[in-house]
């Protein structure tokens, strides 16, 4: 964070993520919220770029950003209701949300602003995709397996519970 | 890289798409062949499992780990799958439920669990922990056009997931401030750059996320819901293995990785472990409905585990393991009757249990023997495995003496609930019956339950064999 350019774009891209993130909880319309929430994702995608993780950015960008949002917005549109503007549903404890929220993020404020972090000696490999990838099938080979597993327990629940008779 | 150390896993998995596969060959009215194909293929991770008994080895860069303890844990959840997968025959028969996709998803589940009770890297944890919580959120949804089975799987996912983020969010903290992932790791890094206030934090959220896995107070409140709507096996594997793999993550990340910070979880898990049997069991006193009563009831047992874990000594470790493979028996076998008695009465709401020892004599006496091992009577294995335990915690009271305050609100508490199982047995057999005529109960939950209420006696009258495997496995975590 030494560079004031990579500086300011962390905070720009901060202040993007936070309201973004705020307006698709807060706004009323359940088509903008998703609009927003690509927006953010987007967003996130912008930070790993700041941390030199291309391929992640990449990745986030593709999947999150593309697949997730298309899949949203069709759920949406497949769901159509008859009063839009009004189709995000919220209920009376939103006050006691936000204190809840304020107190965690005061804590961890507090908290993480007088903490050392442990940061790496060496500096990221660039490009690192390559390295990615050898972790992932190499160091990371069980978690990997176990979320293909999981992608197929997915595939089947999202069957048993979506298939009309 | 050893694929043998995962081999009862894999053959869970292989099972699982085996039986998928034969479902679509099958023709619609032959499909509860299923079922008995599930029971039987149980025996290849059974058998691989007890192959792995007394191995002691690491693997997949330290994510892996076959121990003692894991071997434990997995033969309870195969125990409770087998008996879940055996209560469901008539289940998934009466109500519409796919039944090939729900005895594959049930197999999915305890493959998930085991590799819970068997990593020690906080990637693989995580997954693990999430192959198994997304497939027993479809289970808990798998009745078809029931309301409140999709309730139930609605509200589990969804406060699973916000679970699920308080866990990331810790095993982040930690990863931040220890450079690692391994449990082992992080705990020499802790010990040598101390317990900062972010590690506090970061211990905090991974308790809190467990906490949810294993519905202590107050991570507690989507127990009750889910457990009434899910289909009542699947309620009971949540109760016993879902609830024993939370703790096998628990014990392993605790008295692991967050060893060098004990003086930071002791009181915490103190405090947790006395407010969670309380709440459990008098909130269990007001309840009608008998899946909602267990819920709470589970909620408390809950609470008396975790007294094991504020002592975090080798023998209340052991302690634990003993009273999660008591009360898994225990509790199995009274959701067993509870599955044998609504198929027949139609109804889970406690006032409709009036009488019904005369009109099914058999399935009375086994849930009566149950609920009473439930709360701790002698012979059953709920009063040995009660001793056990808290004799444990008082000996580790020596060196912390809130532990002698905590024994006395366990005991306090097992006299409260003493109470409310009491009341459903009173019901069964001094309750007027509606009417006097006999229920007929379906064969296989007969075996079930035979099954559990045999396993509840000889653990309560010959323990030993259980205690000492117990004692062997704590040894593991304390080297």
């Amino acid at each position: 964070m030494n560079d004031p350019i990579i500086a300011i774009a962390f905070f720009v891209l901060a202040a993007v993520l936070l309201i973004s993130a705020l307006a698709v909880v807060m706004l009323r319309n359940i088509v903008h919220s998703a609009l927003f929430l690509a927006l953010a994702f987007v967003s996130v995608a912008g930070f790993y770029i700041l941390l030199n993780a291309e391929f992640l950015a990449a990745v986030q960008i593709l999947i999150y950003a593309g697949a997730v949002m298309i899949l949203l917005l069709f759920a949406i549109m497949l769901t159509q209701r008859a009063n839009t503007p009004m189709s995000n549903v919220s209920n009376s404890q939103a006050g006691l949300a936000a204190i809840v929220a304020a107190a965690v993020f005061v804590v961890l404020a507090f908290v993480l602003s007088k903490t050392s972090w442990l940061t790496g000696a060496a500096a990221v490999t660039q490009p690192n995709t390559e390295v990615l990838g050898k972790a992932l099938f190499d160091y990371y080979v069980l978690p990997f397996e176990i979320a293909s597993v999981l992608l197929l327990v997915a595939m089947i629940g999202a069957i048993v519970i979506a298939r009309e008779d | 890289m050893n694929l043998n150390l995962l081999l009862p896993e894999i053959s869970l998995c292989v099972l699982a798409v085996v039986l998928i596969v034969i479902d679509l060959l099958l023709p619609q009215g032959r499909k509860s062949i299923l079922g008995y194909i599930a029971l039987v293929g149980l025996a290849f991770p059974a058998v691989f499992t007890l192959s792995l008994a007394g191995v002691q080895q690491v693997s997949f860069s330290g994510a892996l780990v076959v121990d003692q303890v894991s071997v434990f844990f997995k033969l309870l959840f195969l125990i409770a799958a087998a008996l879940v997968i055996l209560s469901s025959f008539d289940y998934t028969r009466r109500l519409s439920i796919l039944q090939g996709e729900y005895y594959a998803l049930v197999l999915f589940a305890t493959s998930g669990m085991m590799l819970m009770a068997s990593t020690r890297e906080l990637i693989s944890i995580y997954i693990a922990l999430e192959f198994t919580s997304i497939t027993l959120y479809v289970l808990a949804a798998s009745i078809r056009n029931d309301a409140k089975s999709s309730e139930a799987g609605l509200k589990y996912l969804l406060l699973g997931a916000l679970s699920s983020g308080a866990l990331l969010y810790g095993m982040a903290l930690t990863f931040g401030l220890t450079g690692s992932t391994v449990l082992n790791d992080i705990a020499s890094a802790l010990a040598q750059r101390g317990i900062s206030a972010a590690a506090v934090l970061g211990l905090v959220f991974i308790a809190a996320g467990f906490g949810f896995k294993i519905a202590t107070v107050p991570f507690h409140m989507w127990a009750p819901d889910v457990y009434e709507g899910a289909p009542t096996p699947i309620t009971a594997f949540l109760s016993v293995a879902s609830k024993a793999a939370g703790f096998a993550l628990v014990l392993r990340v605790f008295l692991t990785a967050f060893e060098p910070a004990e003086k930071t979880w002791l009181p915490l898990f103190m405090v947790l472990a006395a407010v969670t049997m309380t709440l459990g069991n008098f909130v269990a006193i007001r309840q009608t409905n008998i899946k909602r009563m267990l819920a709470y009831s589970s909620i408390a047992h809950a609470g008396y585990v975790l007294t094991g874990l504020a002592a975090a000594t080798a023998g209340a470790t052991s302690g634990m393991l003993v009273y999660l493979l008591a009360y898994t028996l225990t509790n199995l076998g009274a959701f067993i009757a509870i599955i044998a008695f609504s198929g027949q009465v139609g109804s889970d709401q406690i006032e409709d249990y009036n009488g019904l020892s005369r009109r099914a004599p058999v399935v009375s006496l086994g849930l009566a023997i149950c609920l009473l091992s439930l709360a701790g009577v002698p012979p059953m294995a709920g009063f040995i495995s009660k001793v056990y335990l808290f004799a444990a915690v008082f000996d580790a009271a020596a060196k912390n003496s809130g532990l002698y305050y905590l024994v006395v609100i366990a005991l306090l508490n097992s006299a409260v609930s003493i109470f409310y199982y009491l009341r459903v047995v009173k019901a069964m057999y001094f309750g007027p019956a509606a009417t006097e005529e006999s229920l007929h109960t379906a064969f296989s939950l007969r075996v079930a339950l035979s099954a559990a209420v045999a396993g509840v006696l000889i653990v309560g009258i010959y323990p030993t064999p259980v205690m000492q495997a117990a004692s062997v496995a704590a040894q593991v975590l304390f080297h």
